[in-house]
């Protein structure tokens, strides 16, 4: 059923004081003009904005802004009415029904974006911002995804791919026409520095787009230490808001408490974990599990020390345990006496904080800003791949081209080479959607969020 | 008189097709317009080359006829792409042409249930959308349960040189003038299409000395699995290279307008994978010369064909340019070139079996389909053959996959993507090249072949042993650690490879690219076939390829699983592009995987037909 019409809520609910309805499909403008009291909307002009009232009958739901925009020149390419509903969430929703009940169906997780997809509106990327833009909770995550709207990104990458298949065609010819001498023989030299080219071109769009990938995403920082550091209480003055439960009985914290700031416009995902420690508490062992797994995914852990007491082997072990990771050692309670070992440490990224001022909260921020370079992503033009699946892609990319290194260095026929550098070129129309794969389409449109 | 099957014209497409259903035990009769051109080659005198070699081979493997016929039949054998990798070798015979008729012509009058009569068809008997016989342009009526046409070049063929322009088939033969409109009356689209034909210059007119030679290989090669045939390298004949230059380029761009092709006198899409020389001077102006072969039709007369010549100049013109060559200032020509228009069918108004959509038991093979060359013609041919003979008999009709042969990959374009040009196989047309090499086409396609009845016990056996013989090879390869000491260590060094501190296996020594299989005889007593030796060799060498290759095609089988059925109706596929609609309306793919391949249908239209047959399935 992709010929009838489909409506759902398009803002997040329980935010801002207008909310939008939106429908899209053949019959979008008749259903709402079935409930609209004012001009009569299957007579408007397209892109129009017409004020009226949602009527059930006689009763008047909400007094709203209809704006009607007729096939093509919409978003999903059919025509497509969007109500500005003033009510708040109950009336929304009420409006919502309506429209269902007079033959709207609600539109299943990122449905309008599909529908923009495969009418051919946009691309592959560009279907993907479209739901980095809704999600993205700041300016510079928003600019981003824009850009990738514009279709930046994907003639980046074509011409990525017209490189290689101006390379693959020379191969390509010199099997077919072994014996004709008119033709560039590409051999493993020449194939070497082309490579080698292709490889540090991609490898600087995966590196920025790590980062482009935090400022869209957002810096998944862990908390951990053990327990009764004050990891809540950090979290708390951080957030300023009190979602975790402190208090002096240790372990307390027994699930993960969670929570978004904005760093200077970067999103920092906070996760608060139940203090690592060996338990025989049951419902405090799953706590410290999932502590372990929260920390495996983490962009940056910040690690808790206090300051009032020495180190113990519960810390030197979480100190072994983020030795590789992105990390920042916080030793709290520096209003109290030192009792802590500062030099036993092996950690550059020490700062010390209490939860009394604020002093050590800003180091700590200032701290997080300069490991991740926020400075210079300041200055990016955020021209990069900005989601998982895409940068996921990329790196199979670099891998396949590491592979053909080998092969290169193996001496391995350029034939055979070939067949990786093409299947180079069909992982980047992979990212920009040229290449059909039918998980590919599953996989993407299960990701999107209802009514985007 | 009544047949099972009547074969229409007696090229390679027709050969491979009669001699399959006679040997499948139907009675057939072979209809051609002269006995004597059966088999014939109009033009170049080579069989195999880059994709086409390892298409000869598949034939063979099936249990055609090319494989062994070139055999027995070639001046000089060549294996091309040595210095690439295992994928992408080839072999290529220049033919003896009067010997290559000759021989075929002989394996078709000792075939048991094959009949050949001289005679053109001029029309098709059809009831009820049922193929049910021809008609001869005696007045004769034949009947038949199937037909094949294979008419080549034949159909409305029309000759051309300069402004000059006749109903004629090749070499003066006659042309099939009713046929086509006999299959337009039945629905079919027709196409026009050229193609072209160097000239032919008296051997002892050439002086050879201004031209470099170009001998056979000094190993001997065959193309057929079946049983091997010796032969002295030395006696092969070699062919000749020479260069055009700046006075051929001159000569040709003075005259361009009275070329038939420049002055507009060609109705038809030539082929632009075999240019005319007029075309490569003017497309690629920069070039200061074109390398072109001289080489030798037959022992038994003395043509000499300029590999890279074809024109279609008037014969005043063609003479200045031949005798600008080196070594041809004195030439004397024997045939002059000329380009040639004929009647194709559209492709996609056939299924995968050959048999066309609009008659029923009516198949096409060959240029009618709108392909070009020996090769391809022949093993549309056999498939033509091979499926009309199941059918008729009732069993599962044979389509090989596009990671199963070239075969596959031609026979799937033409009824996926049609051709607008004449359709050359070429080695990037196949995605999964690695898999489809010429030395294990047996391996690939024996079975098919035994399956239907082609293969006899006796190659069924020699297959059989070898297949044998590679998983014993393998395993003990696998099995068999050499240890490090002074002696091996000091043979490593002499190969350069790496010395050894610890056991290791032949297997993982083999894998090394400065160690081959030859190498390792050192080691072990390798008293193998060399077919053997070498499918073990590749197989362990590029292990890593293959694997890499056997999971694209694994992938590309997923797709081609998902069957679409017969009488889909698009009117009721929602959400698909008008174009898209238009396009899976006219091939009327029978996968998904099909779909895919049509340009023009989208991504976004695949998602739809995959929905509507999803829930087409669950309601069914």
């Amino acid at each position: 059923m992709v010929n009838d019409t489909i409506a759902a809520i398009s803002t997040s609910l329980g935010v801002g004081a207008i909310s939008i309805v939106r429908i899209s499909g053949k019959d979008a403008i008749r259903i709402a003009n079935s409930v609209f009291k004012g001009k009569n909307l299957e007579e408007v002009d397209s892109h129009t904005i017409n004020y009226g009232h949602i009527v059930d009958g006689e009763e008047v739901i909400d007094e709203v802004l209809v704006s009607v925009m007729k096939s093509p020149r919409t978003f999903t390419t059919e025509d497509v009415v969007e109500i500005n509903c003033h009510g708040g969430i109950a009336t929304t929703k009420k409006v919502l029904e309506l429209l269902l009940l007079n033959g709207c169906r609600l539109a299943e997780a990122g449905e309008f974006t599909k529908r923009a997809f495969l009418n051919g509106r946009i691309d592959l990327v560009e279907a993907e911002s479209v739901m980095d833009l809704i999600n993205s909770k700041t300016d510079k995550a928003r600019k981003v995804s824009i850009n990738q709207l514009g279709g930046k990104i994907s003639g980046t990458i074509r011409n990525f791919r017209q490189d290689l298949l101006e390379l693959l065609a020379s191969i390509e010819v010199n099997i077919d026409y072994p014996e004709y001498e008119d033709i560039e023989v590409i051999t493993n030299e020449k194939l070497c520095s082309k490579v080698k080219d292709i490889k540090e071109r991609l490898n600087e769009i995966v590196t920025l787009s790590e980062n482009g990938r935090i400022v869209v995403d957002g810096i998944k920082t862990v908390i951990i230490g053990r327990p009764n550091v004050g990891k809540s209480s950090i979290l708390n003055r951080m957030l300023d808001y009190d979602k975790a439960i402190v208090t002096d009985i240790e372990g307390t914290t027994r699930d993960i408490i969670e929570g978004d700031i904005n760093v200077d416009g970067i999103l920092l995902h906070l996760v608060d974990t139940a203090g690592i420690r060996n338990t025989s508490d049951t419902v405090e062992k799953v706590g410290v599990d999932r502590s372990l797994k929260e920390l495996d995914e983490a962009d940056l852990v910040v690690l808790v020390l206090n300051n009032n007491e020495e180190l113990n082997d519960y810390d030197y072990q979480l100190l072994e345990k983020i030795k590789d990771k992105t990390a920042i050692v916080a030793i709290n309670k520096c209003d109290l006496d030192n009792k802590l070992d500062k030099n036993s440490i092996n950690n550059q990224n020490i700062v010390e904080i209490n939860t009394v001022d604020l002093d050590g909260i800003v180091a700590l921020k200032d701290k997080i800003k300069e490991l991740f370079n926020l400075e210079e992503l300041d200055k990016g033009d955020y021209n990069y791949l900005s989601n998982v699946r895409q940068i996921t892609l990329a790196k199979t990319a670099l891998n396949v081209l590491q592979e053909v290194e080998e092969g290169l260095k193996r001496d391995d026929p350029v034939d055979l080479i070939g067949i990786d550098i093409k299947r180079i070129w069909e992982i980047l129309g992979e990212i920009i959607g040229e290449n059909y794969s039918d998980e590919l389409i599953d996989q993407l449109f299960s990701q999107f969020c209802l009514g985007k | 008189m009544n047949y099972d099957v009547i074969v229409v014209g007696g090229g390679h497409a027709g050969c491979e097709a009669c001699l399959a259903t006679s040997r499948l035990g139907l009675k057939t009769l072979l209809v051609t317009g002269n006995i004597d051109n059966i088999a014939d080659m109009p033009c170049n005198p080579s069989i195999g080359g880059p994709a086409k070699g390892i298409v000869v081979r598949e034939i063979d493997a099936l249990g055609g006829e090319m494989g062994k016929n070139i055999d027995k039949s070639f001046l000089q054998m060549k294996m091309l792409n040595t210095k690439k990798g295992p994928a992408v070798r080839a072999l290529r015979a220049q033919a003896d042409k009067i010997t290559y008729k000759k021989e075929m012509l002989h394996t078709l009058k000792k075939q048991e249930n094959l009949e050949i009569k001289e005679s053109l068809v001029e029309n098709l008997l059809v009831e009820n959308g049922y193929i049910k016989g021809v008609l001869l342009n005696s007045g004769e009526e034949i009947g038949a349960e199937a037909v094949i046409l294979t008419t080549g070049t034949y159909l409305k063929a029309v000759v051309l040189h300069g402004s000059s322009k006749e109903s004629s088939g090749p070499h003066g033969e006659k042309p099939s003038l009713y046929l086509s409109d006999c299959l337009k009356d039945l629905g079919f689209t027709i196409k026009r299409l050229k193609t072209g034909t160097p000239p032919r210059i008296e051997k002892s007119s050439i002086d050879f000395s201004k031209g470099i030679l170009q001998p056979g290989d000094d190993v001997c090669y065959n193309f057929s699995f079946s049983k091997k045939l010796d032969y002295d390298p030395a006696s092969q004949i070699p062919c000749h290279l020479i260069y055009t230059n700046e006075t051929t380029h001159q000569i040709i761009r003075d005259n361009l307008e009275k070329s038939s092709m420049y002055g507009g006198y060609v109705e038809g899409v030539g082929p632009r994978y075999c240019p005319s020389i007029e075309d490569k001077i003017v497309r690629f102006s920069d070039k200061e010369r074109h390398q072109l072969f001289l080489e030798p039709e037959s022992i038994y007369y003395d043509d000499i064909y300029i590999q890279g010549f074809s024109t279609s100049m008037p014969y005043d013109v063609q003479e200045k340019m031949i005798r600008s060559l080196p070594g041809l200032e004195n030439a004397v020509i024997n045939k002059y070139a000329y380009a040639i228009e004929y009647d194709a069918i559209d492709s996609l108004q056939l299924k995968n079996t050959l048999e066309t959509k609009l008659v029923k038991n009516l198949y096409t093979a060959g240029q009618i389909n709108g392909t070009s060359g020996y090769e391809e013609a022949a093993c549309q041919g056999l498939i033509a053959g091979i499926n009309a003979s199941l059918k008729l008999k009732g069993k599962e009709e044979l389509v090989l996959k596009r990671n199963e042969a070239y075969i596959g990959v031609l026979i799937d374009d033409l009824v996926v993507k049609g051709v607008i040009d004449p359709y050359r196989l070429l080695t990037s047309r196949a995605e999964y090249r690695l898999l489809l090499r010429h030395d294990n086409a047996d391996i690939r396609l024996r079975e098919y072949g035994r399956k239907v009845g082609l293969v006899s016990d006796e190659e069924y056996k020699r297959y059989q042993q070898k297949l044998d013989d590679i998983i014993e090879l393998n395993d003990r390869l696998l099995t068999t650690k050499i240890n490090p000491s002074d002696d091996v260590n000091n043979y490593l060094v002499s190969l350069g490879s790496a010395i050894i501190y610890d056991g290791i296996k032949l297997y993982d020594l083999l894998k090394r690219p400065e160690i081959n299989m030859t190498n390792i005889t050192k080691f072990i007593d390798l008293d193998y076939d060399p077919e053997v030796l070498e499918q073990v060799e590749i197989n362990i060498k590029y292990e890593g390829y293959i694997t890499k290759a056997n999971k694209e095609a694994e992938k590309m089988l997923q797709m081609e699983n998902v069957k679409i059925p017969d009488d889909i109706d698009y009117d009721k596929v929602i959400n698909i592009a008008s174009e898209a609609r238009q396009k899976l309306e006219e091939v009327r793919p029978t996968s998904l995987g099909q779909a895919l391949r049509i340009s023009g249908v989208n991504p976004s239209d695949i998602a739809m037909l995959s929905m509507y047959l999803k829930k087409e399935n669950k309601n069914g």
